[in-house]
């Protein structure tokens, strides 16, 4: 019983942080971490955020037919 | 830094186990039982479960054996090489993503409505005839396209595929191919546009459901940009659950007395298309299109998913027949012409889409995290797309012919009304009674005669499956909701499509007035966009005013323009194959670059060629300028002026057409000069980047074998030991 319930959760756990990182979500937890590691402090997300619209807004991705 | 260089791709031994020999004969056998009832059934009931199961096994096989072979022999990947990803990491367009993340990307910006569109048109030679195709078609040709070029940008730093033509076959091939691509893509706008125009003319509940998709997506774009920064998944939900509401609240636009407004015919409809395209296209990208983006690609992982479990569960039998008469004598009313080369040229996207090239090189390249899992990507992706393709193939071929005939050829043809369509529908060999059509459309609530461009037609198909395997009573539902989610697909490719457009025209002009080159100058940005949006906002024009059905007209312009540009990518990939001293393994590009001119040549040549009106356009304006100097009106014209419409946008169709075609020979023209040149020296240099050692490791396919998963987990502990010195 048990162990189908970790193996859920497991589940779970997988297809959330799929849909973190393929919606870009998770972006954010990379960055944090990266700036915990590098010992500097995070912008806010609100300015990353801000950022990351700014990249977007330069490029142009296709999306076909 | 200590990092020891990973090995070179194991030599497959884990793989013959005993366990997975076996595995691979039962596919193998499973393929060929579906395979066989689908070539000895005829005259009897066949569960359209054979077509899914003969594709899955199909592309099992292919997966396994035919991608691995051009993978490990052919490219000869090497995971010992930095991919650009690896090199030029800017946490902007060059990232290293995961793998499973970048296939969804990858995905969902190669499939969108072309895949559901094409196999539904060409339902009307048959149920057979497509699946062949699909499935030979991706495997053999498409998959092997997208893997082929996503390589080949990979070496070359994620460059484009015009700047990969220019570079290694030359400025004339280079300059035809840019021109090639911008007008295909106009095309492509176009006949995209002109389904949705089609889907929502006439129909209060579609205008209003996808109406309200633009205040969702602004609505988004706001909470995103100020209320919650950040939170995708959140608001995508939101959106999803508002959209859905927007479906249902269709239902009662009637009873709210918007029916009468928002009942629009085509002509308005383009009005607002293109209105809303060039506003989407200059605004910031934050408002709407980026929302848009996440409500769209969100549903149509959804609905795929979804419409494969109701075919599962639903298990419709197929009611078209496996070979219908017109593949062999070319007067089918939903498009003219023969099973060769049309059926070829009408499924593009879902077996070989010359538009994916775009994607894969550019885009994609930039992102992969090690040079193996090109495979995935680029042939996996494209198989996820075939699928899609078969599931729409069966979802049209469980209507009943009479009503998918009557719903698919042109108003001229039907009359409009049920009791002339039915009488039109028993000229062509097929029946079906007057009440029948019109019970029908009201268990959709939805005029269904002549709506043409395959949308209506696969969103019935799909309220059927989906009434069958979830409980009866929301066909009108699912009608509408299928309805929604295509023409998401769509705004959304138009929206990127004229933004993709307005990128290229600016770089080029660029190259002769730099100022216009800049993407923050707003007289270049707004100017550029509005060339863009006319361009594919008169050929969607023409479409819809024309008394021949646009669909008629344009699809097959659409088609072979697509694959106009696989030809395109192909005739590179064979270069770069020569160039590169493969000769050994040419004809893997080479075979499916054959086919691909011999398909698209011949429809070039009877589009513009055939004396038969049916078909040739320019014989089309000929036919129509005489019996209009006779003063009769022929085929579908009302009066004198639809009879100048026709003479005008058939020569337009045409000269668009030869134009293509010329484009397409002259880049193949100067690639053939270096192919002798390359075949007489062995190899020549090309513009492939020097290796560098990788550093990086992540296992090569969907799921890491044993072996992968322990040279990551040493590698992972071997790097925080060396923490502190992150890259």
């Amino acid at each position: 019983m048990s162990a189908a319930v970790a193996r859920l959760h497991r589940a779970a756990a997988g297809v959330r942080w799929y849909l973190r990182a393929f919606s870009g979500e998770s972006r954010w937890d990379a960055y944090v971490a990266a700036c915990a590691a590098d010992g500097t402090s995070p912008i806010s997300r609100r300015e990353f955020e801000r950022h990351r619209d700014h990249l977007r807004e330069h490029t142009a991705q296709g999306r076909c037919c | 830094m200590s990092t020891t260089t990973p090995t070179a791709p194991p030599s497959g031994s884990a793989s013959r186990s005993p366990v997975s020999i076996v595995v691979w004969v039962l596919v193998a056998l499973v393929g060929a039982a579906c395979w066989t009832v689908l070539a000895l059934s005829r005259g009897e009931d066949v569960s359209a479960l054979w077509i899914l199961f003969a594709a899955l096994s199909s592309y099992a096989i292919a997966y396994r054996f035919y991608a691995r072979f051009i993978g490990r022999k052919v490219l000869k990947l090497d995971d010992r090489r930095a991919t650009p990803a690896e090199r030029l990491e800017n946490g902007a367009d060059f990232e290293v993503t995961d793998r499973r993340v970048l296939f969804g990307h990858h995905f969902a910006a190669i499939a969108g409505a072309g895949p559901l569109v094409g196999p539904v048109l060409a339902a009307q030679m048959g149920y057979l005839p497509g699946t062949i195709w699909i499935i030979v078609g991706v495997i053999f040709a498409g998959a092997v396209q997208d893997m082929v070029v996503l390589f080949f940008s990979m070496r070359r730093d994620g460059k484009s595929l015009g700047q990969m033509i220019r570079e290694e076959i030359g400025v004339v091939g280079g300059t035809a191919a840019l021109i090639a691509v911008f007008a295909i893509m106009i095309i492509i706008l176009a006949v995209l546009s002109l389904v949705v125009v089609n889907a929502l003319a006439e129909s209060p509940w579609g205008v209003f459901s996808i109406g309200l998709t633009i205040p969702i997506a602004l609505f988004m774009g706001f909470y995103l940009r100020y209320l919650r920064p950040g939170r995708v998944l959140e608001t995508t939900a939101i959106g999803v659950v508002l959209l859905l509401l927007a479906i249902v609240g269709g239902g009662y636009v009637e009873t709210w007395g918007l029916g009468e407004a928002l009942t629009l015919d085509k002509e308005t409809l383009t009005l607002l298309l293109v209105a809303y395209g060039f506003v989407a296209s200059i605004l910031p990208v934050w408002m709407l299109l980026t929302p848009r983006d996440y409500l769209s690609t969100f549903m149509k992982v959804g609905v795929i998913i979804l419409l494969a479990a109701g075919l599962v569960l639903a298990n419709p039998a197929l009611s078209t027949e496996a070979v219908t008469p017109f593949a062999s004598s070319g007067e089918g009313p939903v498009f003219a012409g023969k099973l060769f080369p049309f059926l070829f040229i009408t499924i593009a996207c879902g077996a070989l889409s010359g538009f994916h090239a775009l994607i894969s090189s550019g885009t994609t390249p930039k992102l992969v995290a090690k040079e193996r899992q090109v495979k995935m990507i680029g042939y996996g992706g494209m198989l996820m797309e075939s699928f899609v393709a078969i599931s729409a193939l069966i979802a049209a071929c469980v209507i009943d012919p009479g009503l998918y005939f009557a719903m698919n050829s042109p108003v001229g043809a039907t009359g409009g009304d049920a009791a002339s369509a039915s009488e039109f529908v028993a000229t062509l060999g097929f029946s079906i009674s007057p009440d029948a059509l019109t019970a029908a459309a009201a268990s959709v609530e939805e005029e269904l005669i002549s709506r043409t461009g395959g949308a209506p037609t696969l969103a019935f198909g799909i309220s059927l499956i989906f009434s069958d395997a979830f409980g009866g009573g929301l066909a009108a539902f699912w009608y509408h909701f299928a309805i929604m989610f295509e023409a998401l697909f769509i705004l959304t490719a138009v929206d990127a499509g004229t933004r993709v457009g307005r990128f290229m025209l600016q770089d080029t002009v660029g190259n002769f007035w730099p100022k216009f080159g800049d993407t923050s100058w707003k007289p270049a940005a707004w100017g550029a966009s509005a060339v863009v949006v006319a361009c594919w906002g008169y050929m969607l024009y023409v479409g819809v005013t024309d008394p021949l059905g646009g669909i008629n007209q344009l699809f097959p312009l659409f088609g072979i323009a697509n694959q106009l540009l696989a030809a395109i990518a192909l005739t590179l990939c064979v270069t770069l194959f020569l160039k590169h001293g493969w000769v050994k393994w040419v004809w893997v590009p080479g075979v499916p670059l054959a086919w691909d001119l011999v398909v698209t040549m011949t429809a070039s040549y009877q589009k513009v060629f055939s004396d038969n009106p049916a078909i040739g356009y320019f014989a089309q304006a000929d036919a129509t300028r005489e019996a209009r100097d006779a003063g009769q009106l022929s085929g579908a014209a009302q009066n004198a002026d639809q009879m100048d419409v026709i003479i005008r946008n058939s020569t337009t169709n045409g000269i668009l057409q030869a134009t293509f075609a010329v484009l397409v020979i002259v880049v193949v023209a100067n690639a053939a000069v270096v192919w002798a040149r390359a075949l007489r020296a062995g190899s020549l240099p090309t513009t492939e980047v020097a290796a560098v050692p990788s550093e990086l490791v992540a296992p090569a396919d969907f799921v890491a074998t044993k072996e992968e998963k322990a040279e990551l987990a040493a590698w992972e502990a071997e790097r925080s030991e060396t923490s502190g010195t992150r890259s």
